[in-house]
């Protein structure tokens, strides 16, 4: 992991390479250190961090959603970066609103994120701008809602048994 | 919304490509043969050779695969979600179902990413019987693949001679914490009991018989002609097309990458055994086969190695904030019989934060994602399964290879349906 201090040149070197306002802040907490990134620039530092600075991180582990309801922005993406040389780890966080939660694609640099954008599209209505095939991934084509996210309630369905399934006449719809 | 079943097939399932159908190529750059025609076929999703509900879009020309498409979702069941409406300590026996043939790799990461929002030490003990249950673990969920693995190939005995061995693990898992199957034996804090009299001694038993079995498994395999035929020199994928798809575990490790978190970064007192990793050399389906292999004779070496260094002391964390106190205390101390109470009416409070916690499971770098606010709930519970970023390396690995190799590469892949849709 980079400890504090290299957090901070490194957030530093990114600011310099990409833009003064690419990085909005950095958080280091047991033992992980997290960047974050101001949304329409991810794209722009995860291939910076991939190929272009000192200490790369070449795979993409983990990309994953959050909703930190009642926080504003109230979404989070988070892509976790690995080292396999170094053997280090760095997160990486863009916030996205729930009006506009839009962000760009890391496909083209990481392709393992294909799926993993269309689960967090699922599950959080996050659109990836450029994703080849941004369709649900888990839930029904026709489902209404995002079920990952904090207000969508749990249990929200009936489920559906043999006994109860005259008593939701037209249940398919 | 209208009737679904009155609207076409093809409109309801809009996202289906059916362009093969119509006699053109689905596949840019490949030509097809004049009269050749394009077979749209589902493999799945109930079919026995996906492992689970599976459903693979396939798209044949003759005998050969040209697209491949996995659809998932049959079996999503919303587990992340459900955490969310649990205590800390109850979200255990949820994500154990995840992954259901790597319970213990579950509960591990999601108990760790959970002790390092807490800053909780867990005990030397609890962290070797926690490493001698992941490796008996480990070696269960090979076995099953290798099972079910060799039977979509054909060969039946396996099934049968690694279903056996397998039940032996899960007699001992039965014995230690009284359930073969999802254990929820790991608690925040350490294991939920100590391991009782006489087991260590099933255990050795069980050691020393495992590598002459691994060696009768390996000499009907290794010899049989359809075996090596489906296996061999089929599913090639580079490894730096591996590394972009996310692909860890044995399959990166067949390709010649030697990435194994136990000893990339260890965790849980890894660092304190003696063993080795198998990498492969060509990265096909056989060098995936002999991959796993090899990791099984290693975690007998790590069993014993940990059976024979397992120290004294407690087995879950004094921290009466977080493990329930001892049941013989509840008689006589009152402070006892109020944290009994408040943990299990309330559960434990975990100061708001957020960590991701990755540990090296049977098929790969299995990762939990917790979100803390400070309350006695998770706020997110996100698991990265392996087999859910490995299944997008199969259409790669299958594309182009005749129909019994796509079979013998989904079987290498080993997906485990239960921690793909989760």
């Amino acid at each position: 992991m980079p400890d504090a201090t290299g957090l901070e040149l490194l957030a530093q070197r990114v600011r310099e390479a990409v833009a003064d306002d690419a990085i909005v802040g950095t958080r280091f907490e047991h033992g992980h250190a997290t960047l974050d990134v101001h949304p329409p620039r991810v794209h722009a530092v995860l291939s910076y961090l991939r190929d272009s600075d000192d200490e790369p991180y070449g795979f993409l582990a983990s990309l994953h959603g959050c909703d930190y309801l009642p926080a504003e922005p109230r979404l989070g993406i988070h892509y976790q970066l690995l080292s396999m040389e170094r053997r280090d780890r760095l997160g990486v966080r863009a916030r996205v609103t729930v009006e506009e939660p839009q962000l760009p694609t890391v496909t083209d640099i990481f392709p393992t994120a294909d799926f993993q954008e269309r689960e967090v599209y699922d599950f959080f209505g996050v659109i990836f701008d450029g994703h080849p095939d941004l369709r649900r991934l888990f839930m029904p084509e026709d489902y209404v809602g995002h079920p990952q996210r904090r207000d969508f309630p749990m249990g929200g369905e009936p489920v559906l048994f043999t006994f109860n399934e005259h008593k939701l006449p037209r249940w398919y719809e | 919304m209208s009737d679904p079943l009155k609207v076409p097939y093809r409109e309801r399932e809009a996202s289906i490509s059916l362009e093969a159908m119509d006699g053109e190529s689905p596949i840019a750059g490949v030509e097809l043969e004049p009269e050749s025609e394009m077979l749209t076929i589902n493999l799945g999703p109930h079919h026995p050779a996906t492992h689970g509900v599976l459903r693979l879009l396939c798209t044949l020309e003759g005998e050969t695969v040209r697209s491949v498409e996995p659809i998932i979702g049959y079996v999503h069941t919303g587990i992340e979600k459900s955490c969310e409406d649990q205590e800390y300590w109850k979200a255990i026996t949820f994500v154990e179902r995840m992954d259901y043939l790597a319970y213990y790799f579950n509960a591990y990461a999601y108990c760790s990413a959970v002790e390092t929002l807490l800053e909780e030490e867990v005990p030397a003990r609890a962290q070797y019987l926690r490493v001698i249950h992941m490796e008996l673990n480990r070696i269960a969920s090979h076995l099953f693949w290798l099972g079910t693995g060799a039977l979509d190939i054909g060969a039946i005995t396996m099934l049968w001679w690694a279903l056996r061995e397998r039940d032996e693990v899960l007699d001992l898992f039965e014995m230690s914490s009284g359930q073969r199957l999802h254990t929820r034996y790991f608690q925040v804090g350490g294991v939920f009991e100590d391991i009782p009299p006489g087991w260590e001694t099933k255990v050795r038993a069980f050691l020393a018989e495992m590598p002459s079995r691994i060696d009768q498994y390996e000499a009907l395999l290794d010899e049989n002609e359809i075996w090596l035929r489906r296996t061999k020199n089929t599913g090639i994928v580079p490894v730096d097309q591996l590394i972009g798809l996310g692909v860890t575990g044995p399959l990166l490790r067949a390709a010649g990458k030697p990435w194994d978190l136990r000893k990339a970064m260890p965790y849980c007192g890894y660092e304190h055994f003696d063993f080795k990793i198998p990498v492969g050399t060509v990265g096909d389906n056989y060098d995936r086969y002999r991959v796993r292999m090899a990791e099984m004779r290693e975690s007998v070496k790590i069993v014993e190695q940990a059976l024979d260094g397992l120290p004294e002391g407690p087995y879950i964390t004094p921290n009466r904030k977080v493990a329930l106190p001892p049941r013989h205390e509840l008689a006589t101390s009152m402070e006892a019989l109020i944290h009994h109470f408040k943990l299990v009416t309330e559960g434990f409070r975990v100061p708001p934060g957020e960590t991701y916690v990755a540990v090296e499971s049977p098929r790969g770098e299995l990762g939990c994602f917790v979100v803390a606010d400070g309350s006695a709930k998770p706020v997110r519970v996100h698991m990265r399964d392996p087999s859910f970023v490995n299944l997008q390396a199969l259409r790669h690995m299958g594309e182009g290879s005749v129909i019994a190799d796509f079979i013998a590469c989904l079987a290498m892949l080993d997906p485990i349906l239960g921690g793909i849709d989760r």
